[in-house]
């Protein structure tokens, strides 16, 4: 996926990068291992595309785990399972996911 | 619970979740710990974890590597015996400031002093948040601690400049936000021959920050976003950390000098001629 | 590991320290760590002066605390390792003693006794701290402590005291007294082929069926070290077969009384006692360490005074020989028993005898062997 395809709105340049539309961003699909979740709101806050919201639901400790709000918009940093202190959360590239799929 | 989570392979899942309230940071240092293990391209049969008494103690029962759970304050001279018995061994020793520093203080002076091969990672919440949150060591002054209700009135220790000033060759201090500066510290840090030594500042939202009314963990942690200085290469001496005053991080020392095992052992071979 | 300074085999003049630290090194012990004090410093002065050329490890540490620890630390990094020291440091060395236990980690501890309490007389004999080697850790556990009686039972006890701790999977402490640490005499190393050694009980079956904790009948668990791929788990928390800890009663009584029980069960294999001419005896002498050296000169007085004096002299006070003191105790008209302290090993003594007979202390303060004369005057008197 083309870094353009994103949309203007999600990153915000103060020059744009000469090579912008060349450049392949990579896409991830976020997994959350809910009922590890102790609801601290790390990755919520520290997910540098805003990919996370906390939600309405109760895992088995009572905890509110978050829930993918911008799927599309993951980047698969890794950011969200270094963060997690509960080694509840992560990301795939999803090509990875795709050839993961197929076999 | 069967989902599975990438760094299960490293960790005693059968005991996840672990004992850790939500928004501490040590389980956040642990997934850079575990990173770092990945990274540093380490033989995981040949890493030992060893951690004293205290939340951040419990590192070693949860981390699928060999691990032992020592004395209060004794991580330090059990990793010693450990590192020199079998020098393959690559020891790292994960604890708390009040263990590390407080009862356990004079073994990390000398592990230092000795340049024993191993590499201390330190998580630092300024206080015993196990027991109840009592007053420690790293306590900023004027912070309150359940056992210094009205503030404490004692300096602390700076951890980096206490390493430096021990003879540490490796000595970084990160929060639990620098996830990624933490873990490459940390493979720096394993790659040292020698004392390394890593100081961890991180959110204890049930004691330090409710006791100081603090928020909670996130709160703490936007505390580091917006106070921490990166200073790479800082004196150890200009890094004092003051009651949520500016946290000077970085990496301060990166030296070289003879570990322990490899300098007597050389030299023991020079005078005696090494074993007949 | 051929090597001819490993094993000094032949006759030789040697204080009961240097024999005792030649004893650990022909035991295979390779790494020691201990901190100076007087009156034991002799034996980390000659390991340190050996451990080089024998590929050994010695390391000085910043206090007794440190040192024990240390050397749990290198036994479960595969090494037979040791320390020693004498009162002051003993009781600093009592909490990670207490971790050897719980982490069932063979070490050895010599305490070379001086007489106390606190720093006391550290340059002079005391036999004081038997009831704190029993004891002087918190918690429910049973330990081995052997007592010699001259430098070359130093020399002998030591490997044996290495051999135990391999056997039974628990620090063993070596009791001696600053009489026998700085008394020289006629020491025999025997060859090689002649010092029987016991291996590490090592586990070697694959690593996804190990349980640390899981014991064999003789309620010993077979042992790994690190560095192998087992990736084991060992706490001083309570901890279940895994090694994980357990906070519960239910675990608790699992694991303690077995600690307990693994050096009680084998009692009998691990008691070791040597009994003279108590067959016919009236009155038994029951000593050790340098108290039972003292005690023949008494007997000797006593028997050209017609009086049927045994002795019985503990090698292993703990294990406590109890069903053998109250076998004697039906037949005899009383146990003296000197001892350089106030009154420590008597009390167990009286509590084998249950009441049998009775148990006459010869006590001493500590700083000098008893004067045989008042042991004799003990022996005298119990048969009045």
């Amino acid at each position: 996926m083309l870094l353009s395809s994103l949309g203007e709105k999600k990153m915000k340049y103060w020059r744009k990068p000469l090579d912008a539309d060349k450049v392949k961003v990579p896409h991830g699909t976020v997994r959350i291992v809910k009922d590890r979740c102790k609801g601290c709101g790390f990755c919520v806050e520290y997910c540098p595309r805003n990919v996370l919201e906390i939600s309405d639901e109760f895992n088995v400790k009572g905890y509110h785990p978050p829930y993918v709000k911008n799927e599309e918009d993951c980047v698969n940093c890794g950011l969200c399972e270094l963060i997690c202190p509960e080694f509840a959360i992560y990301s795939i590239l999803e090509e990875e996911l795709e050839e993961k799929d197929e076999q | 619970m069967n989902e599975k989570h990438p760094m299960d392979y490293l960790l005693r899942e059968d005991r996840i979740p672990h004992i850790w309230c939500p928004g501490c940071g040590i389980g956040s240092s642990v997934s850079c710990f575990i990173m770092a293990l990945e990274e540093s391209g380490l033989d995981l049969k040949k890493v030992a974890v060893v951690s004293g008494i205290g939340c951040t103690g419990r590192v070693a029962g949860y981390v699928k590597l060999d691990s032992f759970h020592t004395t209060h304050g004794r991580a330090i001279p059990f990793a010693t015996g450990l590192a020199l018995a079998n020098p393959d061994l690559k020891v790292i020793v994960y604890s708390g400031d009040g263990d590390l520093i407080a009862i356990g203080g004079n073994h990390f002076i000398h592990a230092a002093r000795r340049n024993v091969n191993m590499t201390v990672i330190c998580i630092n919440n300024f206080l015993y948040a196990m027991t109840g949150g009592q007053v420690g060591p790293t306590t900023p002054l004027f912070a309150k601690a359940s056992t210094s209700p009205y503030g404490n009135f004692e300096q602390p220790f700076n951890l980096v400049h206490l390493a430096a000033a021990s003879g540490a060759v490796y000595v970084a201090r990160w929060t639990a936000l620098h996830l990624r500066r933490l873990t490459k510290a940390m493979v720096e840090a394993f790659k040292k021959k020698g004392f390394s030594f890593i100081e961890v500042i991180s959110p204890c939202p049930t004691s330090y920050a409710r006791r100081n009314r603090l928020g909670d963990g996130l709160a703490q942690m936007k505390f580091y976003h917006d106070n921490s200085i990166i200073r790479h290469g800082a004196d150890p001496k200009d890094t004092d950390i003051g009651f949520q005053t500016k946290i000077v991080v970085g990496k301060f020392i990166d030296k070289e000098r003879p570990d322990h095992y490899t300098f007597m052992t050389q030299e023991l071979e020079k005078v005696t001629g090494g074993k007949k | 590991m051929s090597n001819d300074r490993e094993i000094l085999t032949g006759e030789h003049f040697m204080n009961g320290n240097v024999a005792c630290a030649e004893g650990a090194i022909a035991a295979g012990c390779r790494f020691f760590a201990g901190y100076p004090i007087t009156p034991s410093s002799e034996i980390a002065e000659r390991i340190s002066e050996r451990f080089p050329e024998i590929g050994g490890i010695f390391i000085q540490m910043e206090d007794e605390l440190a040192s024990m620890c240390a050397i749990l630390g290198a036994s479960w990094g595969g090494v037979k390792s040791m320390t020693c020291t004498s009162g002051p440091g003993f009781s600093l060395m009592q909490e990670n003693l207490g971790l050897g236990v719980m982490m069932e980690t063979p070490c050895v501890l010599v305490n070379i006794q001086r007489g106390g309490p606190s720093t006391g007389l550290p340059t002079l004999v005391g036999q004081q701290d038997m009831m704190q080697a029993r004891w002087g850790s918190h918690g429910d556990y049973e330990i081995i402590a052997l007592c010699p009686s001259s430098p070359q039972e130093l020399f002998d006890f030591t490997i044996k005291a290495f051999n135990l701790s391999e056997m039974y999977r628990v620090p063993v402490l070596v009791m001696g007294d600053e009489v026998v640490g700085h008394m020289s005499e006629r020491v025999v190393i025997p060859p090689k082929e002649k010092i029987k050694l016991l291996p590490r009980r090592m586990y070697t079956g694959p690593p996804e069926e190990y349980l640390p904790f899981k014991p064999d009948k003789d309620l010993v668990p077979p042992m790994v070290i690190a560095g192998e791929g087992y990736h084991i788990h060992i706490t001083g928390l309570t901890h279940d077969e895994k090694g994980y800890p357990e906070i519960s009663a239910e675990a608790q009584k699992k694991l303690v009384p077995r600690l307990v029980n693994k050096i009680k069960k084998n009692a009998d294999k691990i008691i070791e006692i040597e009994e003279s001419n108590t067959g016919d005896a009236e009155v038994i002498v029951v000593s050790y360490g340098i108290s039972a050296r003292t005690s023949l000169r008494a007997i000797e007085l006593a028997r050209e005074e017609g009086i049927k004096v045994g002795m019985l002299r503990l090698i292993t006070v703990w294990p406590f020989p109890e069903k053998r003191i109250y076998q004697l105790a039906s037949k005899v008209a009383g146990f003296v028993v000197p001892e350089i302290n106030l009154g420590q090993i008597v009390y167990e003594v009286e509590r084998a005898a249950k009441g049998k007979t009775r148990a006459t202390l010869v006590p001493h303060a500590g700083g000098h062997i008893h004067d045989p004369k008042d042991i004799l005057q003990a022996i005298r008197s119990t048969l009045k």
